[in-house]
């Protein structure tokens, strides 16, 4: 089981994980370097969502290729009724709940009667769905997105239009999202759920209904992805139909995989270099550029790195950065 | 009545179709005879564009760079299978996955480091530029051409498959790879070909419709989940379903767009129907193949004797 949990001495590293989290602000106000401010809320707000995903392809086995899905549902649910000027965040988060759960509860009962690549595809379709949906809604700007005007209310104590709280807000999600889903993946339904990825018929035989339990941590982890989406939604202020672009699935895949799959902290490691990557690599390739080595380094050449990466990741590095570390731990 | 709005949307219909089946026919093998899942088959589609608008103004003519486009991009599914996919048959679905959208990222790249982020126009010679008329009907000649050389190509496609050795061994492996491997054939080569096939026709598929709509930067990504789409419902493996279900595909996406609204009017208010009809039109082709996923999961026309 050692490579589900964190243990001792990975645990040492992901409790520094979250301490940087929890001290970026401090950085931030200290180096007056704002930017990263954006940057470490984005990586938050992404890593929940790999974190909810985590739970499918990670322990359940399910690759969904829809999963931006829930991301744009819960960003819209905060920009439909903004735009009707319904301001009350508790409104958002409940509408965001409710259809996220009901989305996923009709997809995921019909998507999981299939098995493998079939699953893939249905669930892709189910999300271009979604997706055409938001595309042909006119009154909502359709293709070209909605700006959200003011952010979720909370109450006068949660003031979201300042980044600062925003900022802890989202950390104090992500640190209730680690919690519940480290206890639902221990708890005896997490166990029926790896149990199931591995071998589904001796579940099975054990008497456990696995598709049930199956649509279950599907609704789970629509529900969670569609929250990150009512915070994405307020971070960026600006959300459209490309939000919900396949290629979007595609890369919370890719934060699953490059943090670790199966692994509590995986999704939000792999968010956050991946986010970095797409910040840094074209900083670095500017600043290679104004070194002047005779060679003009084209500008989009990282996101072929990205991609170089992402092969390197899955042909060479099994376990993702978790396995890295725990095999460097091993010697 | 005047037919011809009618005309101009069925045909459309079909040419989306044939360049459905052109994507969808390599895919379809690749998937059901490696069952590789292979995200950046439309990459092939852009790559065989690009090469053609280059060669175009390199040769001046527009068939003969189409000719060798379509070689171009069989090199390039070459090079791809050897050095990456090759390693891949084996593994599970999600490294594919993941394998070829990293591969999708690289060839969006390289694609706009070589020609630049502009889209690129195809001139057509004249004698294609344009439409003739037969009994009051006007036809677009080239989407006209796109179909007749799509059947073309599918007609010796099936010569390939059904009356060749290579074909018999490509059915074979669809229907069973373990069996056709024990039987002595050197299946990494037959992989090989395969692949660099579904490539070239992928290619061929793009540098098609590159003189309608102008090639672009990822103009494969969105195409590739219709040619998807095609292959579950025509059933994985089978190019027999792949041409019926890109067909049928092609006419309900098309057709729905233009007609749904009027068809929608008939029972129920106009306002509603104008708000429902572009939604419900966009996602049709998707609903047909959760449907067909949840009803009949091999497909419509799945490959005999699959496992």
């Amino acid at each position: 089981m050692k490579n589900y949990l964190p243990r001792s001495t990975s645990g040492i590293f992901y409790t520094g994980v979250v301490l940087v989290f929890a001290l970026i602000p401090v950085f931030v106000s200290l180096s007056g370097q704002i930017f990263y401010l954006d940057i470490f809320s984005r990586i938050m707000v992404l890593g929940i969502a790999a974190m909810s995903l985590n739970l499918l392809i990670g322990y359940g086995g399910m690759i969904s290729l829809g999963h931006a899905a829930f991301l744009g549902i819960g960003a819209y649910c905060v920009g439909i009724p903004v735009y009707y000027e319904i301001y009350n965040g508790w409104v958002h988060l409940v509408l965001a709940i409710v259809v996220c759960g009901i989305f996923a509860l009709v997809t995921g009962a019909i998507s999981l009667r299939t098995k493998g690549v079939y699953f893939i595809m249905i669930t892709l379709a189910f999300a271009q769905m979604v997706y055409f949906t938001f595309v042909s809604l006119e009154e909502y700007g359709g293709d070209d997105g909605l700006v959200i005007e003011l952010r979720s209310e909370f109450g006068t104590w949660l003031d979201l239009e300042d980044n600062m709280v925003l900022y802890y807000t989202i950390f104090g999600v992500l640190l209730v999202s680690l919690f519940v889903v480290n206890r639902l993946v221990q708890a005896r339904f997490g166990r029926v759920i790896l149990g199931s990825k591995y071998n589904e018929r001796r579940m099975q035989s054990l008497g456990f209904d696995t598709y049930r339990y199956r649509l279950v941590c599907y609704v789970i982890s629509g529900i969670l992805c569609g929250i990150a989406g009512l915070f994405l939604g307020n971070f960026t202020s600006f959300i459209s139909p490309e939000m919900m672009d396949w290629t979007r699935s595609g890369e919370l895949i890719f934060m699953v995989i490059l943090g670790g799959t199966g692994v509590l902290f995986g999704p939000i490691i792999g968010a956050g270099v991946f986010i970095l990557l797409e910040v840094w690599l074209p900083q670095i390739i500017t600043f290679i550029n104004k070194l002047e080595l005779g060679v003009e380094l084209p500008h989009e050449l990282w996101h072929l790195i990205l991609g170089a990466i992402l092969i390197a990741v899955v042909l060479f590095g099994r376990g993702g950065i978790h396995g890295l570390l725990t095999r460097r731990k091993r010697g | 009545m005047d037919w011809n709005p009618f005309l101009i949307q069925f045909i459309n219909g079909l040419q989306l179709g044939i360049l459905l089946f052109l994507l969808a026919s390599g895919l379809t093998l690749i998937f059901g005879i490696m069952d590789f899942i292979n995200l950046a088959h439309g990459s092939f589609y852009m790559v065989g564009a690009y090469f053609c608008a280059t060669l175009t103004f390199l040769t001046g003519s527009f068939v003969l760079a189409a000719m060798i486009a379509v070689g171009g991009v069989f090199i390039v599914g070459v090079v791809v299978e050897t050095t990456i996919v090759n390693r891949l048959y084996r593994a599970d679905h999600l490294d594919q996955v993941l394998v070829t959208f990293g591969l999708i990222l690289i060839f969006d790249t390289l694609v706009q480091m070589i020609w630049g982020p502009e889209g690129m126009v195809i001139p057509l010679p004249p004698v294609l530029d344009g439409q003739f008329e037969v009994a009051s009907l006007v036809f677009p000649t080239y989407r006209l051409l796109i179909i007749v050389s799509g059947l073309l190509v599918a007609a010796g496609l099936y010569l390939l498959v059904m009356k060749t050795r290579l074909g018999m061994l490509i059915r074979a492996g669809a229907s069973n790879r373990v069996m056709v491997s024990a039987l002595g054939v050197n299946i990494n080569r037959l992989f090989l070909i395969v692949f660099a096939l579904g490539a070239a026709l992928a290619g061929l598929s793009g540098l098609l419709i590159a003189p309608i709509t102008e090639t672009s930067i990822g103009m494969g990504n969105a195409i590739i989940i219709l040619a998807f789409v095609v292959i579950i419902v025509g059933g994985i493996g089978s190019i027999k379903g792949a041409f019926y279900a890109a067909l049928i595909i092609g006419l309900i996406d098309t057709m729905g767009r233009s007609y749904l609204d009027s068809l929608l009017k008939l029972f129920m208010s106009v306002q509603n129907a104008e708000t429902a009809a572009p939604a419900l039109s966009a996602m049709l082709i998707y609903i047909l193949m959760a449907v067909v996923l949840a009803v009949r999961p091999q497909g419509l026309f799945p490959p005999t004797g699959t496992r």
